[in-house]
C-alpha cells in the first residue's frame, strides 16, 4: 500500500527529534514536495521556538524579594510544626533558623506552662 | 560572590559555574547562597511558569511554589543534573498542579501581555525584525493553545526537557506527550507556516 502524505504527519514533527524516519518514510519523502516543506516547516518552527528560551518576560522588580518573604513564611510555620512535634526543623540556616528560634522560645515557655499545669 | 569574567574555556559558560556555586553552597545549608539563586534564576522560572499557565498572577504563584519546593528538596538535589533543568521540572510540576486546580474553578486565560525583552541580539536590524515578528506571532499562537497541548510544546521545545521528564512532571504517559507534543507543533505550524489547503494559507503567505 502506497504511503499518503497523511500517515506521515506524526513522524514529519516526530523526526525532529532524532527520530529516524524508515525506509518507506523515506522513500515518499524523497519524491514528495509537500512532506519535504511540511519538514522544512516543522524544522522551522522548533528552530524559533528553541529561541524563545533566551526572551525572558519581566516579572516586575519585586518578585524576587516576594519569593523570598513566601520562603520566610513557610520557614517559620514548619518550624513552628516541628517544635510542636518534636522533631527538628526541615529549614535551612541564617534568618530561618533566627526566626525558628525565636519561635523556639515561645514554644519553650508554653511547654513549661503546660509541665507547670500537669504538676499541679 | 565574584565570579571572574575570563573567555569561556569549556561549555560550561561563567553563568553556569556560578550557580553551581551557589547549589553546593546552599546544599550545604547556606541560605544567602539560595536567596542569590532564587535572585539569579527568578526571571526565568516566572518565565515559564507564565508560558505554562498564561498569565501574570498564576505565574507568580507557580514560581512561588516551586522555590519552595526547591528549598525543601535542595539537599536531595543530584549534582549531576543541571540546576535549571531540575528546578523547570518543578516549575513544570507546580504548573500542572496549578492549572488542574484553576481548571475546575474557571475557563479564562489571559492573553500574553508582559514585556518581552531579548538579551541576545546577534543579527542584522532587518533579520532581527523579522524574526522578532515571528516570534511575536508563535508566542500569541502558544497563548491560544489549549494548556495541556502548549505545557509539552513549551518544556520539550523551548526549554529542551526530555520526553520521559515531560510525562513524569505533568502525570501522563510518554506515548501521551508525544501525542500531545505531535498536535501542538501541527497546531503552530498550520497557523504559522500553512502549506496550501491548511487553514490560514489564503490570508497568510508561506
Amino acid at each position: 500500500m502506497p504511503v499518503r502524505c497523511d500517515d506521515l504527519a506524526r513522524v514529519l514533527s516526530a523526526s525532529t527529534d532524532g527520530e529516524a524516519l524508515d525506509e518507506r518514510a523515506n522513500l515518499h519523502v524523497e519524491s514528495c514536495l509537500r512532506c519535504q516543506a511540511e519538514l522544512a516547516q516543522y524544522r522551522k518552527l522548533i528552530k524559533v521556538l528553541h529561541t524563545l528560551r533566551t526572551e525572558v518576560l519581566s516579572p516586575g522588580p519585586s518578585l524576587a524579594a516576594d519569593i523570598l518573604a513566601g520562603l520566610e513564611q513557610a520557614g517559620e510555620r514548619s518550624a513552628v510544626r516541628s517544635l510542636l512535634s518534636g522533631r527538628r526543623p526541615a529549614v535551612l540556616g541564617g534568618a530561618a533558623m533566627a526566626s525558628a528560634a525565636a519561635v523556639g522560645a515561645g514554644a519553650i515557655l508554653v511547654l513549661r506552662s503546660r509541665e507547670r499545669h500537669g504538676s499541679r | 560572590m565574584v565570579i571572574p569574567h575570563a573567555a569561556p574555556r569549556t561549555t560550561t559558560s561563567p553563568v553556569d559555574e556560578e550557580l553551581t556555586q551557589l547549589v553546593s553552597a546552599a546544599r550545604e545549608g547556606d541560605r544567602l547562597a539560595f536567596e542569590q539563586l532564587v535572585r539569579a534564576t527568578a526571571a526565568e522560572t516566572y518565565s515559564l511558569a507564565h508560558r505554562l499557565v498564561g498569565n501574570e498572577e498564576d505565574a507568580r504563584d507557580v514560581a512561588q511554589e516551586a522555590y519552595l519546593r526547591a528549598f525543601r528538596g535542595i539537599q536531595r538535589f543530584r549534582g549531576d543534573a543541571q540546576f535549571s533543568t531540575w528546578l523547570h521540572r518543578i516549575t513544570a510540576n507546580c504548573a500542572a498542579t496549578h492549572l488542574g486546580r484553576r481548571l475546575r474553578h474557571r475557563h479564562d486565560e489571559l492573553p500574553d501581555d508582559d514585556a518581552v525583552t531579548d538579551d541576545h541580539p546577534r543579527h542584522s536590524p532587518e533579520l532581527m525584525a523579522e524574526s522578532n515578528a515571528l516570534r511575536d506571532r508563535l508566542t500569541a499562537e502558544l497563548a491560544e493553545l489549549p494548556p495541556r497541548l502548549r505545557a509539552v510544546v513549551v518544556l520539550r521545545d523551548v526549554y529542551d526537557l526530555p520526553h520521559e521528564a515531560i510525562a513524569a512532571e505533568l502525570g501522563i504517559s510518554v506515548a501521551a506527550a508525544k501525542v500531545r507534543l505531535h498536535r501542538a507543533r501541527k497546531r503552530l505550524r498550520e497557523r504559522l507556516f500553512p502549506l496550501p489547503g491548511e487553514d490560514g494559507a489564503d490570508a497568510r503567505a508561506l
